[in-house]
């Protein structure tokens, strides 16, 4: 774990890849199989069902998801997460991709379509309690649904992460340089994991807080949210991006 | 270690690939295809081209093979039945795919001009990747998205078409 000291804050990066958020998005993608194959293999038409539209509900999102980070990558004009941070931790909260980047609509539609990628309501239809008794994991119990469960939350902290990564400024301070940084690099280290982990914190709050408050869509209608809706829009924000950014 | 490497994941495309046409059952040979497509990605960035082994991994094993297995579970495919395979794939099928093989081997033998990737090449960034793709390969790169394009509509057409006849041809 190189833990940088001279310049930048330290940092607890296990190593700098160029292509970070590509490396990022292949290994979310190749997560469908594991809920797709345990609905497909328990035999049950629940358990099928919940497959199904887990994988159907899993390819639709992934373009809009994409798409929607898109932006935030041509503003940085780099997929490696290092640098994107950097590029937009200039003036603290000003610059955050989501205020100062202009990134606003991508951060609505990254959230959606991590919320639908999750499986997490009001997007859960995969293991509507009310429709399939419990979905893909109807047959599974013990340790064997603890494992699903494990996976969803540990998907859910992977999308906190990369929202803070890619639209609030990551490991930086919000008030910028208005805090002068201690010349403690054990400080200065810890005052970086606050941050993040509290960023990352916020958005888990939000995940529970949009479970309590929000109804399950209707599947017809979440397809119709996804590729008529969302799709759109992060196309929308590209080309608005990169118009934005040709004309400045 | 980039030899280990390259021997190891060779293997397991090369295991994965026999592995597929063994088996009978439609998704074991769907997952052994993911194996393939996953090794061959590695193989990718150990050549150096590290955005077409994740592009490798988000396209063809996050989402063409999902698609397949998707339709697999969909259309509930059983088991094949296995057959010794009839005499005219014995007689002529085997010749001809060594015949194909040996072609295109000596053709790319013998082609002046390729360039050489070696292992210990060191990694071609995304961004010369897109200056190449959006200036010298404009043309090709232009076409290809157009016959994509092309398919897209027709396949929308295809299952359009269906609908009309099932609701009475409104």
């Amino acid at each position: 774990m190189p833990v940088s000291i001279a310049g930048s804050p330290p940092l607890f990066q296990i190593a700098n890849v160029n292509i970070g958020l590509l490396v990022i998005l292949a290994v979310t993608s190749i997560g469908v199989y594991g809920i797709a194959l345990a609905g497909w293999s328990s035999n049950s038409k629940y358990s099928l069902l919940g497959a199904l539209r887990s994988s159907a509900q899993l390819v639709s999102y992934e373009l809009a998801l994409g798409l929607s980070l898109v932006g935030v990558v041509l503003r940085a004009g780099s997929l490696n997460l290092r640098v994107i941070v950097e590029q937009q931790a200039t003036q603290g909260m000003l610059t955050w991709n989501i205020f100062g980047g202009g990134q606003i609509f991508a951060f609505f539609i990254y959230l959606m379509a991590a919320y639908a990628e999750t499986n997490r309501s009001p997007f859960d239809l995969p293991e509507a309690e009310s429709e399939l008794t419990g979905g893909y994991h109807t047959e599974y119990s013990s340790m064997k649904f603890a494992m699903f469960f494990m996976a969803e939350y540990a998907n859910m902290i992977t999308v906190g992460c990369v929202a803070t990564l890619l639209f609030f400024g990551g490991w930086t301070s919000p008030f910028g340089d208005l805090i002068p940084p201690f010349e403690n690099v054990f400080f200065d280290a810890g005052l970086s994991l606050f941050w993040f982990v509290l960023k990352v914190f916020a958005f888990l709050f939000l995940y529970v807080w949009v479970r309590g408050t929000l109804p399950r869509f209707r599947y017809d209608q979440l397809m119709n949210f996804g590729w008529r809706w969302l799709m759109p829009l992060a196309i929308l924000n590209i080309v608005a991006t990169s118009l934005w950014l040709a004309y400045r | 270690m980039h030899l280990i490497l390259f021997i190891v994941f060779a293997g397991f495309c090369l295991a994965g690939a026999i592995n597929l046409l063994l088996q009978s059952h439609p998704i074991n040979s769907a997952l052994s295809l993911i194996v393939v497509m996953v090794s061959l990605a590695v193989l990718y960035l150990l050549l150096g081209a590290e955005f077409l082994a994740a592009a490798q991994v988000i396209v063809y094993a996050g989402a063409i093979m999902v698609l397949f297995t998707f339709v697999i579970m969909l259309l509930n495919a059983s088991r094949e039945e296995r057959t010794l395979g009839s005499r005219a794939a014995l007689r002529v099928g085997f010749p001809a795919v060594v015949a194909i093989l040996a072609i295109i081997a000596t053709v790319i033998l013998h082609t002046q001009g390729l360039g050489v990737a070696r292992l210990s090449d060191g990694i071609t960034s995304t961004e010369e990747l897109s200056a190449v793709l959006f200036t010298k390969l404009l043309l090709p790169f232009e076409v290809t998205s157009v016959l994509i394009l092309i398919a897209i509509l027709g396949a929308v057409a295809l299952a359009g078409h269906d609908e009309r006849e099932r609701t009475g041809g409104k």
